[in-house]
């Protein structure tokens, strides 16, 4: 048998942001870890210290730098760290997820849970559902929508006159 | 400077002004510097300035480059004329300054990015109240008549800030700029304090937000639910947002000296964002639901279901300076 070189491309793998917070959720995962639990390795975690910290600039920085999805985990509400943070995550993130949808990202790709230290099963269901919901939707690619329509579009027109 | 025989000094500066997708309102704004505009034509000549002069583009082309010492540039970039006098602006001007909010940060045509070309002229030539057009015509880019061709600009998917397109040295925020802070600027650069050539400095405001400058008091109450201005009366000396109505100024760069808030309207947010804030949308989602009456999900998602248009709220006047800058259809 002959190998014939394809035209197909590289297999796209959907790339997810999870901001997980140290107190819980990446505890969350570091359990579900331990406990040897399978789950897609699409979600490239970033640790901060609490949900709260999450500025919703953040979730909008990485759609425009090219994630196909974000997740945001934090404690569940009353378990804080700092008493307060999530209170500001739980009213941020429904907000968030309307400014997303009014610009026209899919409400899939955007993922908000309270995941607690000990929930290393919800952990794995939450990502592996994230993934799998952005697999169906496909690239996002914000840069090249961008680069596409905007920013450096004819910038090889002449000055008027010359 | 030296002087002629009547006084007047032989080295005036060079002047221009351009608008491109603006409203017009930036080049009044100019004028509400008042007696100062007088001042102004005593050390500055009009090179260029198709609102109040009769200037055609060839006559700029005709100068030699750098000619224009001072060149404030308002609108946004949305159609292919206005990114080539852009370019003819830069090559022309040894300072070109970005004037008012549509150059500097998109401004309210910005908003536009959230439709498809085709949505906006479907609403400008179809399916509008104020439209009858039973034949369907549309503007063609190039039209056949029986002399030749005939040419107009093409209208671009996506407005674009100046400093998309070319080098800008200054930027002067606002929708329209303050005239007291835009004089000082004025000033500044015609007095010789600062460089003519600069990297993108905002001036006439201030790095701090609208909340820095404004009259008001903070209570430290939570927000019970949202109104809009049209309809309730504000309480007076109370913080507008603890209120419930969607005021701009923390997310805002001040310089207006609050002055819609003095009023007894919530802030626009007509400076675009603040000193250290990328995003203007996402610093105000991140302070309104830091003070939201709510201790469970379900209340939160209540209220904010209050908001009317959160997107066109927030981003206002900055959409094209945003991180995700416009729709993805």
């Amino acid at each position: 048998m002959t190998m014939e070189k394809t035209n197909v491309p590289e297999r796209w793998e959907p790339r997810i942001i999870g901001f997980l917070c140290y107190w819980c959720s990446y505890t969350g995962a570091d359990s579900a870890g331990t406990a040897r639990m399978k789950y897609p390795p699409n979600v490239d975690v970033i640790k901060v210290m609490c949900s709260g910290r999450i500025d919703p600039e953040l979730i909008t920085t990485a759609f425009a730098n090219g994630a196909d999805g974000v997740l945001v985990a934090g404690c569940h509400i009353g378990d804080c760290h700092y008493m307060e943070g999530n209170f500001k995550t739980m009213a941020r993130m429904p907000l968030m997820r309307r400014i997303l949808e009014d610009l026209g990202i899919e409400p899939e790709r955007f993922e908000h849970q309270w995941i607690s230290a000990a929930e290393g099963e919800k952990f794995v269901k939450t990502v592996t559902s994230i993934t799998e919901n952005v697999r169906k939707l496909g690239p996002l690619n914000w840069p090249k929508l961008m680069k596409e329509r905007g920013v450096g579009h004819g910038m090889d027109l002449e000055p008027w006159g010359d | 400077m030296t002087q002629k025989g009547n006084g007047e000094p032989v080295n005036k500066l060079k002047v221009g002004m351009y608008w491109a997708a603006s409203c017009g309102g930036c080049d009044i704004s100019l004028l509400e510097i008042g007696p100062h505009i007088l001042e102004l034509i005593q050390i500055a000549d009009i090179a260029f300035w198709p609102c109040a002069a009769d200037f055609k583009y060839k006559h700029v082309a005709a100068y030699p480059d750098g000619y224009m010492d001072v060149c404030f540039f308002n609108g946004g970039i949305r159609s292919n004329e206005q990114e080539r006098i852009a370019r003819l602006l830069r090559k022309k001007s040894k300072s070109l300054i970005s004037y008012g909010e549509c150059a500097v940060d998109g401004g309210i045509p910005s908003l536009a990015n959230l439709k498809t070309r085709e949505e906006i002229f479907d609403a400008a030539y179809y399916h509008n109240p104020s439209i009858d057009n039973p034949n369907g015509i549309e503007p063609q880019e190039i039209t056949e008549i029986e002399f030749g061709e005939l040419e107009i600009p093409s209208f671009y998917r996506h407005v674009l800030r100046l400093k998309d397109i070319v080098h800008v040295d200054y930027e002067i925020p606002g929708c329209p700029p303050q005239a007291d802070r835009v004089w000082e600027a004025i000033g500044a650069v015609t007095g010789g304090a600062v460089p003519l050539k600069n990297d993108m400095v905002k001036v006439a405001c201030f790095d701090k937000s609208v909340c820095d400058e404004c009259p008001l008091e903070k209570k430290l109450e939570k927000i019970k639910g949202f109104k809009r201005p049209h309809e309730a009366r504000p309480e007076p000396d109370w913080c507008l947002l603890e209120q419930g109505f969607i005021c701009m100024g923390p997310a805002t760069r001040s310089g207006c000296g609050a002055l819609c808030i003095k009023g007894g309207l919530p802030c626009r947010g007509c400076y675009g964002p603040s000193g250290k804030v990328e995003d203007q949308g996402t610093a105000m989602v991140s302070a309104i639901a830091s003070i939201l009456d709510a201790r469970d999900e379900e209340t939160a998602k209540k209220l904010i279901d209050q908001i009317v248009d959160p997107v066109g709220t927030f981003y206002r006047f900055s959409m094209s300076a945003s991180h995700l800058k416009g729709s993805k259809q």
